[in-house]
C-alpha cells in the first residue's frame, strides 16, 4: 500500500515534471498568465496523462517494438482529441482561453515520456497512479507559477484582486514567464532537491 | 508588401520562441553549443516549412471536404511523424553530408511542439496581415511558416552564443544550468518585446 | 515487454490501433456534436441578450453590407439592434457584439472573440471600469488620448482604440439602416397618398 502511495507522491517533488524532470516547458510558460489558467491546463494534461498511461500499459505487451512510437502517438492523440471535444462541449470558455495548447498536449514530452519510461513496463493500475502523481505534480507547478505571475503582474490571486492598481505588467508577458520559472527552479534546487 | 509584413511579424514581433512559447524544450536542450544549435535550427526550418505545406493541403483537400476538422490534431501529428521519417530516409540516401549535420536532430523534431503548433495555427487562426482579418492562403502560409522558423533559428543561435559565454562564468550553484539560462532568455524576451507594435 | 517485430504484426497492430481509436473518436464526436453546437449557440444568445434591452422580441440574423445583425422588436417597431462588428486588434481580430438603439446610442457591448495579450489588452473582457462605460454610451467615440470620451485600458491603447472603432463602426451601420428604414417608410406614405389621389380622380 505504501508502495502505491509513493507512486503518486513521487510526482510532487522528487520526479516533479517541471522542476526536476524539466519536461513540458511550452504549456508551463505559455498558459500560466494566471493561477486559474495554470490549474486548468494542469488538469487537462492530467486527464490525458492518466488515460494514455493506462491504455499504453494495457496494449504495450502486444505492440511490436519497431512501431511502438507511432502507436503511442496515435493513442495519445486520440485522448487529446476526446478532451478537445469534451471541452468544446461543456467548458467552451476554458477551451478558448487555453486555445492552441490543448491540441499541443500531444507533443508534450511529459505524456510520451511517461509512456516510454513507465507505462510500457508496468501494470495498468500502477501506470494510472503514476500518471495521476505526475499529473498532480504538473498541475501544482503550473498553479504556483501562475499564482506568482498573477500576484506580481495583476495584483490578484485566482482572479480575486487584492492589490489595487495595475501590477508589474512584464510578469504577465513573456519575459516574466521565463523569469519566474528560472527563479523558482533556483529555489527548488536550493531547498528541495537532494 | 503583405509578405514583407508577414516576414517581419513572424521573425521579430511574434517570435515563436520568445513570445509564443513554442518549441521551448529543444531550445533549452540543444542550445549548449553554437554548432548543435545551428544544426537544429536548420532541421527545424526545413521540417516546419515542409510540414506546414503538407498539413495545409491535407486539411484543405481531405479534412474540410469530408467535414472531419475535429481530426486535425491526430491527422497532423501523424503527417508530421511520417514526414520526418521520410525526410530522414531521403536525406540519408541523397546527401549523407547534410544527414550528418541534421540527422541526429530529426527524430527529436516530431515532438517539437513548434511544428504542430505552426501547422495548427495556420489552418485555424485568422490573421490580420495586410488590413483585413482572413485565413491564410497556401502562399501566405508557406511564407509564414518559413519566416516563423527563421525566427526560431535566430533566437536559438543568439541564445546559444550567450550560453557558450555563460558556461565559463562562475554562477552560484543553485543557478547553474537551466535556471540561469531561463533568466537569460527572460532578458532576451524583454529585448524582443521592443519589437511589439512595430507591425 | 514488447513483442518481436515482423511485417505482419506491425501492419496488423497499427491497423488495429487506428481502427479502435477511430471508433472511439467517432463515438465521442457523435455524442458531443450537439452539446458543442448548443454551447456556441448559447454563447451567442447570451452575448446578444446582454447587449439588448429586455422585453424585445429577437428576430433572425440579417446580413447586410458585410455586417451580421439582429433586430429586437418591441411594440411593433425596432427597439434596438445587435450588430456583430469585427476589427483588427493588437494580437489579431477582435469581434464584438454591439447593442445600439435606433437613435445611435450604444446600449451595451460584449466581446465575442479576441486574441489580445493576456493581462493587457485581454482586460477588455474583465476590466470593470472599461466595460461599464459602454452602457448607454452617447459621447464622442474615440479614446481620450485622441480627443474622445472613451476611457482606455491602462497600457493598452491599441486594443482600446480597436474596441472603440468596432463600436463606432456598429453605430454608423445602425444609423445607416435606421435612416434607410425611415426613408422607405416615408416613401411608402407618398405612394399611399398618390394612390388616394388617383382614386379620388
Amino acid at each position: 500500500m505504501a508502495n502505491k502511495l509513493t507512486l503518486i507522491t513521487k510526482g510532487f517533488i522528487k520526479d516533479n515534471p517541471t522542476f526536476s524532470l524539466v519536461l513540458g516547458m511550452c504549456p508551463t510558460l505559455a498558459t500560466t498568465t494566471s493561477a486559474m489558467n495554470g490549474l486548468e491546463m494542469g488538469l487537462a494534461t492530467l486527464f490525458v496523462l492518466v488515460l494514455s498511461n493506462m491504455a499504453i500499459s494495457a496494449i504495450a505487451p502486444i505492440v511490436p517494438d519497431k512501431v511502438h512510437i507511432p502507436v503511442y502517438i496515435v493513442v495519445i492523440a486520440t485522448f487529446v482529441t476526446v478532451l478537445q471535444l469534451l471541452m468544446q462541449a461543456y467548458v467552451p470558455a476554458i477551451y478558448s482561453t487555453l486555445g492552441l495548447f490543448i491540441p499541443l498536449i500531444v507533443v508534450n514530452c511529459i505524456v510520451l515520456g511517461r509512456a516510454e519510461a513507465f507505462a510500457n513496463k508496468n501494470s495498468v493500475i500502477d501506470s494510472a497512479l503514476d500518471g495521476l502523481g505526475i499529473g498532480i505534480g504538473f498541475t501544482l507547478s503550473l498553479t504556483v507559477i501562475g499564482l506568482i505571475r498573477e500576484i506580481l503582474g495583476s495584483g490578484a490571486a485566482f482572479g480575486f484582486k487584492f492589490i489595487p492598481g495595475d501590477g508589474i505588467l512584464a510578469f504577465v508577458m513573456a519575459p516574466g514567464a521565463f523569469l519566474v520559472l528560472g527563479y523558482l527552479m533556483v529555489l527548488f534546487n536550493k531547498f528541495l532537491k537532494k | 508588401m503583405e509578405f514583407f509584413i508577414i516576414i517581419i511579424s513572424a521573425i521579430f514581433v511574434n517570435n515563436i520562441l520568445l513570445s509564443q512559447f513554442l518549441g521551448i524544450c529543444p531550445f533549452l536542450g540543444v542550445s549548449n553549443k553554437l554548432s548543435t544549435a545551428t544544426g537544429m535550427s536548420g532541421a527545424v526550418c526545413f521540417v516546419i516549412t515542409l510540414a506546414t505545406v503538407v498539413t495545409y493541403l491535407v486539411n484543405q483537400f481531405l479534412l474540410v471536404p469530408l467535414g472531419l476538422e475535429f481530426l486535425q490534431t491526430i491527422a497532423f501529428i501523424l503527417v508530421i511523424a511520417a514526414l520526418v521519417q521520410i525526410v530522414e530516409i531521403v536525406l540519408k540516401k541523397i546527401s549523407p553530408s547534410l544527414y550528418q549535420a541534421l540527422g541526429i536532430f530529426l527524430p527529436l523534431i516530431t515532438t517539437n511542439c513548434a511544428v504542430l503548433g505552426v501547422a495548427i495555427t495556420v489552418v485555424t487562426k485568422q490573421f490580420t496581415f495586410g488590413g483585413e482579418a482572413h485565413m491564410l492562403n497556401l502562399a501566405e502560409a508557406t511564407v509564414y511558416a518559413l519566416a516563423t522558423s527563421i525566427g526560431y533559428g535566430i533566437a536559438m543561435i543568439l541564445f546559444a552564443g550567450l550560453r557558450e559565454h555563460l558556461a565559463g562564468n562562475d554562477v552560484p550553484k543553485a543557478f547553474k544550468g537551466l535556471p540561469i539560462a531561463l533568466i537569460t532568455v527572460s532578458i532576451m524576451a524583454m529585448a524582443f518585446l521592443g519589437f511589439s507594435g512595430m507591425v | 515487454m514488447a513483442a518481436k517485430s515482423n511485417l505482419l504484426n506491425m501492419v496488423l497492430c497499427l491497423f488495429g490501433v487506428c481502427l479502435v481509436c477511430a471508433a472511439i473518436l467517432g463515438a465521442v464526436y457523435v455524442v458531443t456534436e450537439d452539446p458543442i453546437l448548443q454551447a456556441s449557440k448559447k454563447a451567442l444568445e447570451e452575448s446578444i441578450g446582454k447587449v439588448l434591452p429586455q422585453g424585445g422580441e429577437l428576430g433572425e440574423a440579417i446580413e447586410s453590407d458585410g455586417y451580421l445583425y439582429y433586430e429586437s422588436v418591441a411594440d411593433g417597431s425596432v427597439a434596438a439592434y445587435a450588430v456583430k462588428s469585427t476589427v483588427i486588434g493588437f494580437g489579431g481580430p477582435l469581434t464584438l457584439m454591439v447593442g445600439v438603439l435606433p437613435d445611435g446610442t450604444v446600449y451595451n457591448t460584449s466581446v465575442l472573440s479576441h486574441s489580445e495579450t493576456p493581462g493587457l489588452g485581454a482586460k477588455c473582457t474583465s476590466d470593470a471600469g472599461f466595460m461599464s462605460q459602454w452602457k448607454g454610451f452617447n459621447g464622442k467615440l474615440a479614446v481620450r488620448k485622441d480627443g474622445g470620451d472613451v476611457d482606455a485600458i491602462t497600457a493598452s491603447t491599441i486594443t482600446s482604440r480597436a474596441y472603440t472603432l468596432a463600436v463606432s463602426n456598429a453605430v454608423e451601420f445602425v444609423r445607416s439602416i435606421a435612416s434607410a428604414a425611415d426613408d422607405s417608410e416615408s416613401e411608402d406614405e407618398i405612394v399611399v397618398a398618390q394612390a388616394m389621389e388617383n382614386m379620388e380622380e
